[in-house]
């Protein structure tokens, strides 16, 4: 039991006083930002990590600050998926289908308060998933020479398109323009400036922090001017939230769902490239297709915010898997932690674990510290993040602008720095309006010199024969699952993608 | 019809950069493949989507109307104003100029507005300067 042994080690680094501090703050913080509509997840840790960066504290606080806000923005965002049918990220989505219902229907509080137990369910496990799982997948990893990390770079590129976004062709030539982005600056290798254009300022390169600030936060901002005044306005709609505990025959009769969502959610998670978004639909899709007898999900049926609640927080968990020990994030939300962990120096790879022991473990203690604070936070106190959706935007949004500023100017003092994170606000608002997703875009900018660099070593290696790499079983297999990955979501659409919901406009991509 | 512009637009681009990547100067000791390869397989996948989208384009999204255009394109432009004002005038008064025009746009009164500017710009000092010590743009006047 090497795994528990290291547990508790990681237990004595985050039990400090400071550490357990900062997993209150962040959880505190994450829920807040969850439940504002319009934050979730991803442009909330992306607004923070600069902070958290030029604050200058330490790796590992700094990881347990972050990964608390991210825990707790994932437990805020259902407040306003339930409450006000808006999802904070995709993987929200399918909780409106039946919270919303709810809430029309003076159950919100029970929503709440089964979601807050769903949610606790599903990454209670799924840390412990990822306790026992990810030692064995660095074994695995040891495995991978340069030519298997290129081809599992690829595959987490064509999954993540198969499944989050509805046309192949934008996907790939999201993740394209990330990966072109990358390449600007000075050649890591031979040191020679490419796409620089004689600019400076460009030689070293696009700072992925204000590409991702850019275009998760600064684009939200856009969105809410282009929509203020019109049916997509959505300041002032707010149900009544009724009782906040959830009878016990509904929790007693909802433990087969929650074990199922819980299941199916982390194994999603685990696959590369896939992420929460796919937990959340299979969960509520298997749930739907298993106990919907009497038509009642997508109604109010409780089961159908348990479902998908489960499903989610057990992903998001389980994409902690492939991110930590590959470096290969599944989700929008797991490529902004990606980039946190970039910004502190660490590069996640099979030797994390044996590098920086103290990283790792002290990051999953606070994830079992956090998710416990966030129970407890969420259950009693629901009704105090509640009154959070009470912040009209047109107030919120300025003051998201002017951290996002705040936290470029602090990384790099730099004004040529604003002006290019403005130009990714506009970009993200058009790409968005396009229905083009963002996350390859930023897992293009984040993983494109590691491809790069994967690819140009295993040429070196093999003197450019371009054969080595399939040269292996295993990156044959990685070349075919991407392949497959890619090809088959257009074959099957019908069943691999959630159906366009009805609002999910202005909802934060993932 | 979006999708198609995009799309050409698009291809545009990739030829763009295959043709700038194709300039990028080699150095005299080089790994097999060299800076080039890569940025061109990228161009090549960018230009391939980019026909994909021209010829199979989605419906169209609802583009807002003229003036809203024009409502992002201000807020854009005031942003980089803002950016290039912060070294020479400092945080705060630039801070709250940018946060009451946006908070004005989004649809609040002027006298609201201007209180949400100043109060954002000095909750933002407040916490983030004098709490947690990050350094803000230091104009002339030293805030």
């Amino acid at each position: 039991m090497d795994a528990l042994a290291a547990l508790s080690h990681g237990f004595l680094v985050a039990l400090t006083f400071e550490n357990l501090a900062l997993a209150f703050l962040g959880c505190f913080l994450g829920t807040i930002i969850g439940a504002l509509p319009g934050l979730g997840p991803s442009n909330g840790v992306a607004i923070l990590i600069p902070l958290a960066f030029t604050l200058g504290l330490p790796a590992t606080p700094a990881l347990i600050l972050l990964t608390s806000v991210y825990y707790g923005a994932m437990y805020g965002g259902r407040i306003s998926s339930i409450l006000l049918n808006i999802p904070g990220d995709e993987p929200a989505v399918m909780t409106t289908l039946d919270g919303y219902p709810m809430a029309q229907q003076g159950r919100a509080g029970e929503a709440l308060a089964l979601s807050g137990y769903a949610s606790f369910v599903g990454s209670f496990f799924a840390t412990w998933g990822l306790v026992f799982l990810a030692p064995q997948l660095v074994r695995v990893a040891l495995l991978f020479g340069p030519a298997e990390y290129f081809a599992l770079f690829t595959l987490a590129f064509a999954t993540l398109g198969g499944i989050s976004s509805r046309n192949q062709a934008k996907a790939a030539l999201a993740a394209a323009l990330g990966l072109g982005i990358a390449m600007i600056g000075v050649d890591g290798q031979t040191g020679v400036p490419r796409f620089s254009f004689g600019q400076v300022h460009l030689y070293d390169g696009i700072n992925f922090l204000v590409a991702i600030v850019g275009l998760f936060a600064l684009s939200e901002v856009f969105v809410f001017l282009e929509n203020r005044g019109t049916e997509h306005d959505t300041a002032d709609k707010r149900p009544p939230i009724g009782r906040l505990t959830p009878p016990l025959s509904t929790m007693k009769a909802s433990v087969g769902t929650v074990t199922r969502g819980t299941v199916v959610g982390f194994i999603s998670g685990v696959l590369p490239g896939a992420g929460a978004s796919l937990g959340s639909f299979m969960s509520y899709a298997l749930e739907k297709r298993l106990k919907d007898t009497d038509k009642t999900f997508g109604k109010g049926d409780p089961r159908g915010v348990v479902a998908p609640e489960s499903g989610n927080n057990a992903a998001a968990g389980g994409a902690l898997v492939p991110m930590l020990a590959l470096g290969v994030p599944g989700s929008g939300t797991t490529a902004v932690l990606l980039a946190m962990l970039l910004a502190l120096n660490i590069t996640p790879s099979p030797l994390l674990l044996q590098s920086n022991p103290d990283v790792v473990w002290g990051l999953i203690a606070a994830l079992f510290i956090g998710n416990f604070m966030l129970l407890a936070l969420n259950i009693p106190m629901v009704g105090l993040f509640v009154r959070v959706l009470l912040v009209p935007t047109k107030y919120l949004m300025p003051a998201v602008a002017m951290i996002s500023f705040v936290g470029i100017y602090g990384i790099s003092g730099s004004t040529f720095d604003m002006i290019v994170m403005v130009g990714f606000g506009l970009l993200g608002w058009v790409l968005r309006k396009l229905d083009v997703p963002l996350v390859p875009v930023i897992m293009g900018v984040l993983l494109g010199n590691q491809m790069e660099a994967n690819l140009r070593r295993a040429m070196t290696i093999s003197n450019g024969d371009w054969s080595t790499l399939v040269g292996t079983w295993l990156s044959i297999g990685l070349w075919t699952l991407a392949i497959a990955g890619f090809i088959l979501p257009i074959l099957f659409a019908r069943y691999f993608k959630p159906a366009p919901p009805a609002e999910t406009y202005g909802a934060d991509p993932d | 019809m979006s999708d198609r512009i995009f799309g050409g637009l698009g291809m545009l681009l990739a030829a763009f950069y295959i043709w700038q990547a194709t300039l990028i100067q080699e150095s005299f000791v080089s790994d097999p493949i060299g800076p080039k390869t890569f940025p061109i397989i990228i161009g090549a996948v960018l230009g391939i989507s980019s026909l994909v989208i021209l010829l199979r384009p989605d419906g169209d999204p609802v583009w807002p109307a003229a003036p809203r255009f024009l409502e992002i394109s201000m807020a854009a432009a005031v942003m980089i104003a803002y950016a290039m004002m912060l070294p020479s005038i400092g945080f705060v008064i630039p801070t709250a100029v940018v946060s009451a025009y946006l908070a004005w746009r989004l649809g609040a009164s002027i006298p609201a507005s201007v209180i949400a500017g100043i109060a954002i710009s000095i909750g933002i000092y407040v916490i983030f300067h004098l709490i947690l010590g990050l350094s803000l743009a230091r104009g002339i006047l030293g805030f």
